[in-house]
């Protein structure tokens, strides 16, 4: 059975949790879970779960900070925002994935030619 | 910076570990929560969307898993929980653990113990002085007399004006006083200083005043004194007022100026002083003649504190230079001499130089029992390996790390380490003044030789800890990374006697212990042989039947005169009594702490070359003194009562002397000049000792009394005991003036056996380590022996199976544990010819390889691995055959 769902790639998780916090300011664990699988279509493998050891992560690198704060359905919640190391971090992954994904492209293309 | 904050982080989260646990709990719930009501908006039933909530989130306790490591040290939480799991191992086997201990706290405490000593009485001996770092003793040297000699008052004010290098010249000379007067006469100690004493040394008297800088001067013009805390205490009561009151001392008032910190002893290894006196006392307390003008007088002991940045050998140098020249300007006094510093450790005038090599002997033996002790402990430790090879084995097969499991066994040896180290300490602590009990007490000083328990101990002692925790550890874990999985997970093959491979590490253990151990015994029975012919070398007195003791007149009051009355009328008088053969007084009983008379001299016929300055020692002695001493007169006679002030001037010369100066002939009737006066040689004394038992013959000569010096040390020939005589003799001096009393009376044995005191610590010392090594030893072997027994039980069955005998096993595993003896005896044996060197300083008449001690050693060595074998040898013979092939 060919896979319908891509693994996420090494290190990419990170970047897609500073665009999201960058894009929609403070988000909850659950709300950027929910955002990157919308983004991606619903196409990404992605452990929920693996999100939080990323974020905490993330905020020992100095990127986000947390805060606690009420949440939609009126429960204590952890609100991640992005700072600005993280944002000069998200300027300079964007930059490097756009190059990666230019080059996975190329191979791509190239693997189609020769078959 | 990324790094540090990570850390930080990362260390918060160690310490915070519980709320941030709840915190992500919350956050884990919530987040399920949340995607639950999505699910159930989707239309699912309530279970269905909570089961697809937890499916799309993965595995919650491996997320949980994966957040702690992200969020704590690994290294320490593995570190914590190795720490948990050796402190169960240890409840496990508490016997083997509690014998660890031991064993390693009498190493660890023994090394604390002597370096807390090498601490407080060589390196830092003297509490409350700053900078000591920078101090250093300084005598005078001369080429024409071995060892030491003082250093005259003119000289060192001269040294002190003409050196560069020097912050401070202090001068310090110990001496006796007699306090009380009276049926409880109170013997004590003090120092004649140098008035920047307390000044150079940066103590601050608690009351009053140090010296002022021209109390240096003016003959007896200052009568004060800075009296010692305990003196406060003991005898004023701690009285606030004491400032400016009177202390007899020697029989003349002295203002008291000042009180000395509590803690401050002085600067004399091994003595608590209990006063002190300005140099201008001088000719008070150290008789018989005002020296502070006579450069050829040379009475003052003393200490240098050197520039910061300057080197010994700078400091060293320069003074010599000065010493040349002084030489150079006064050829009269100062032909040949010149002036030495030493190390605080080596200062030759007080305890620290004698205890030097006793510490450094002690010091050796300590770190033997150290290794020996390491060794015995790698041992144990590797039963239990063994013990546990089966656990070790199961947890590499299941993907443990033998970095992780080396890194337990570590764990384990350190927290048996630290725990051994902790009791080390409290040893060294209880053994801080054993030293001083060790030592005997002498009449009226207080001896303080304390061990110092501080950082730079502290961070030796956790070094020495965490070099025995590498040293026994590692056995173990090599053995440990060495398990081959595929044979140890079969069953335990069995081991054969032949089958040495297996216990390399154990059995090499077990030779550097028996070699250890024999080096140590060798040491020990070396210096004890050294002992032996010490006590049966005789010093040329006798040292039973002759008691000694003094009388202080002059503490007493009493001038020249009145002393010369005084001792006469008590001599008459005892010699009156029954029980009393003779008796005389002297100004210096042999192997006293106070210093011989010594004088330039020359001899009628002599020629004395342009260089060299004759400088002999002498006494000055009442008549009688050498019948009472039991010193034979081998040619002339001894001095009489006729021999006073008015007769013409005697001498009595030693054989040494007359040997040298009359080459042979017999020196009666001839002529000697002692500074400059010629007196009549009148007799020849046989040779005997002065100072020490171990001191080679040197000329010597007497005076009379009379004619020089008054002396107040008392000789008494009698066959009464010392108690005894201590009444007989305080009644007698009663009927002659009640404020006299005698000082402590010992016998002439006793006298002796004071100076060969650092010796017998030395015995004791190498005596029990020996011993305790020996059991070590021993006990070392005999494990290795019967694990290998009990390895080896099922080939020993076989063996007794098929016909072999019971002497026939005996032998074959008594063998095997001489073998390793005797590889440990002839390793020994290698290290002992290499390191008794080393105490050669310290043996008397024995060589350092003298055969009777390795012979000794070796049989004694032998008899204790013999004893040690034999168990487990027998303990084979009674193998059931039977059982053993069928287990």
């Amino acid at each position: 059975m060919p896979k319908e769902k891509t693994d996420i790639l090494h290190g990419s998780l990170a970047f897609m949790v500073l665009r999201t916090l960058d894009t929609l300011g403070p988000q909850h664990g659950w709300g950027i879970a929910r955002r990157i699988e919308q983004i991606s279509g619903d196409a990404l493998e992605l452990n929920q779960g693996t999100l939080y050891p990323a974020l905490l992560r993330l905020q020992q690198m100095g990127w986000i900070t947390s805060e606690w704060g009420a949440s939609e359905n009126h429960r204590r919640a952890r609100f991640y925002s992005i700072t600005r190391a993280g944002k000069k971090q998200l300027a300079a992954e964007a930059k490097n994935w756009q190059r990666i994904s230019g080059i996975l492209a190329r191979f791509a293309r190239q693997t189609g030619a020769s078959s | 910076m990324t790094r540090l904050r990570v850390l930080l982080y990362r260390l918060t989260g160690l310490v915070r570990r519980g709320s941030l646990e709840r915190d992500l709990d919350e956050e884990l719930a919530h987040h399920l929560q949340l995607e639950t009501a999505e699910n159930v908006r989707r239309g699912m039933t309530p279970a269905a969307a909570r089961t697809a909530a937890l499916r799309r989130f993965g595995g919650v306790a491996q997320v949980k898993e994966t957040y702690r490591e992200t969020h704590g040290l690994p290294a320490i939480q593995s570190l914590w929980q190795d720490v948990r799991f050796g402190f169960r191992m240890m409840r496990r086997s508490p016997g083997l653990s509690l014998l660890v201990i031991l064993c390693l706290t009498l190493g660890i405490g023994a090394n604390s113990a002597v370096f807390s000593w090498i601490e407080g009485i060589l390196l830092r001996p003297f509490p409350l002085v700053v900078h000591q770092e920078r101090m250093m003793a300084m005598a005078g040297t001369n080429r024409s007399v071995a060892g030491r000699t003082d250093v005259s008052w003119p000289d060192f004010v001269d040294l002190r004006k003409n050196c560069t290098l020097f912050d401070a010249f202090i001068a310090d000379k110990i001496m006796g006083v007699t306090l009380a007067i009276g049926e409880r006469a109170h013997r004590t100690v003090g120092s004649i200083v140098s008035a920047n004493y307390f000044k150079a040394l940066g103590v601050h008297p608690m009351l009053g005043r140090g010296f002022e800088p021209d109390e240096d001067f003016g003959r007896n013009a200052h009568p004060v004194t800075v009296i010692s805390y305990r003196m406060w205490q003991e005898r004023f009561r701690g009285d606030p007022g004491i400032i400016g009151k009177q202390q007899m001392l020697n029989g003349m008032p002295h203002t008291i100026v000042g009180v000395a910190p509590e803690g401050f002893y002085g600067t004399f290894v091994g003595w608590a002083m209990q006063f002190w006196v300005p140099a201008s006392m001088q000719e008070r307390f150290e008789p018989p003649a005002y020296k502070l003008e006579d450069r050829g007088a040379r009475w003052i002991e003393g200490f240098v504190m050197l520039k910061p940045g300057v080197t010994p050998a700078q400091a060293q140098a320069e003074i010599s230079a000065v010493a040349k020249r002084l030489e150079a300007d006064y050829p009269a006094t100062n032909r040949g001499c010149g002036i030495k510093l030493y190390p605080l450790w080596k200062t030759p005038f007080n305890n620290a130089g004698t205890l030097f090599p006793t510490l450094g002997i002690a010091l050796a033996v300590v770190v033997f029992v150290l290794l020996i002790a390491c060794a015995n402990v790698g041992n144990l430790l590797l039963v239990r390996a063994f013990g546990r090879r089966h656990e070790m084995t199961v947890r590499l097969a299941v993907g443990a790390g033998r970095g992780r499991l080396l890194k337990q066994l570590l764990t384990e040896g350190t927290i048996l380490s630290i725990l051994s180290a902790g009791g080390g300490l409290v040893v060294a602590h209880w053994c801080r003044n054993l030293l001083a009990l060790l030592l005997p007490a002498r009449g009226g000083v207080t001896m303080t030789l304390p061990g110092e328990l501080d950082w730079r101990v502290l961070a030796v002692s956790a070094g020495v800890c965490l070099v025995s925790t590498l040293l026994f550890g590692l056995a173990p874990a090599i053995q440990a990374s060495k398990i081959d999985l595929v044979s140890s997970l079969k069953a335990d093959s069995a081991g054969v006697v032949g089958g040495r491979r297996r216990a390399t590490v154990r059995s090499s253990l077990v030779v550097v212990q028996v070699a250890l151990s024999f080096v140590l015994l060798v040491g020990a029975v070396l210096l004890l042989q050294s002992l032996w012919e010490m006590q049966n070398t005789s010093p040329g007195f006798s040292t039973r039947g002759v008691l000694t003791t003094g009388i202080d007149l002059r503490s007493a009051g009493y001038d020249a005169q009145r002393i010369k009355t005084f001792q006469d009328e008590l001599i008459d008088r005892l010699q009156g009594l029954g029980g009393v053969q003779s008796a005389a007084f002297a100004r210096n009983t042999p192997f006293s702490y106070g210093s011989y008379s010594s004088a330039e001299i020359a001899v009628d016929g002599y020629e004395t070359a342009p260089d060299q300055q004759l400088t002999v020692d002498y006494n000055e002695v009442g008549p009688g003194y050498l019948a009472t001493m039991g010193i034979p007169v081998v040619s002339g006679s001894e001095f009489t009562r006729a021999d006073n002030e008015s007769a013409p001037l005697v001498a009595v010369v030693n054989e040494a002397m007359a040997a040298q100066y009359w080459r042979g002939q017999d020196p009666v009737g001839g002529r000697l000049q002692v500074k400059g006066r010629w007196m009549q040689v009148v007799g020849v004394a046989k040779m005997s000792k002065y100072r020490s038992l171990r001191e080679t013959p040197m000329p010597f000569f007497y005076v009379p009394m009379r004619q020089s010096a008054m002396g107040l040390g008392l000789e008494v020939r009698t066959p009464l005991g010392p108690e005894t005589m201590a009444k007989v003799l305080a009644r007698e001096i009663h009927k002659l003036d009640a404020n006299v009393a005698p000082s402590e009376v010992i016998t002439m044995q006793e006298q002796v056996d004071r100076t060969t005191a650092f010796q017998r610590v030395a015995v004791t010392m190498l005596g029990v380590f020996g011993g305790l090594a020996l059991l070590l030893a021993a006990i070392g072997l005999y494990g290795v022996m019967s694990y290998t027994v009990s390895q080896s039980a099922r080939e020993l069955g076989l063996r007794m199976a098929l016909g072999a005998g019971a002497a026939h096993l005996l032998r074959g595993v008594m063998s095997q544990g001489m073998v390793l003896t005797a590889g440990g005896l002839a390793l020994g044996a290698v290290g002992a010819l290499a390191l008794t060197r080393l105490i050669a300083g310290m043996l008397y008449k024995v060589s350092p390889r003298d055969p009777l001690a390795f012979g000794v050693a070796f049989v004694v060595m032998t008899m204790a691995a013999g004893v040690a074998c034999f168990l487990p040898a027998w303990r084979a013979t009674r193998t059931d055959p039977v059982r053993a092939l069928r287990d």
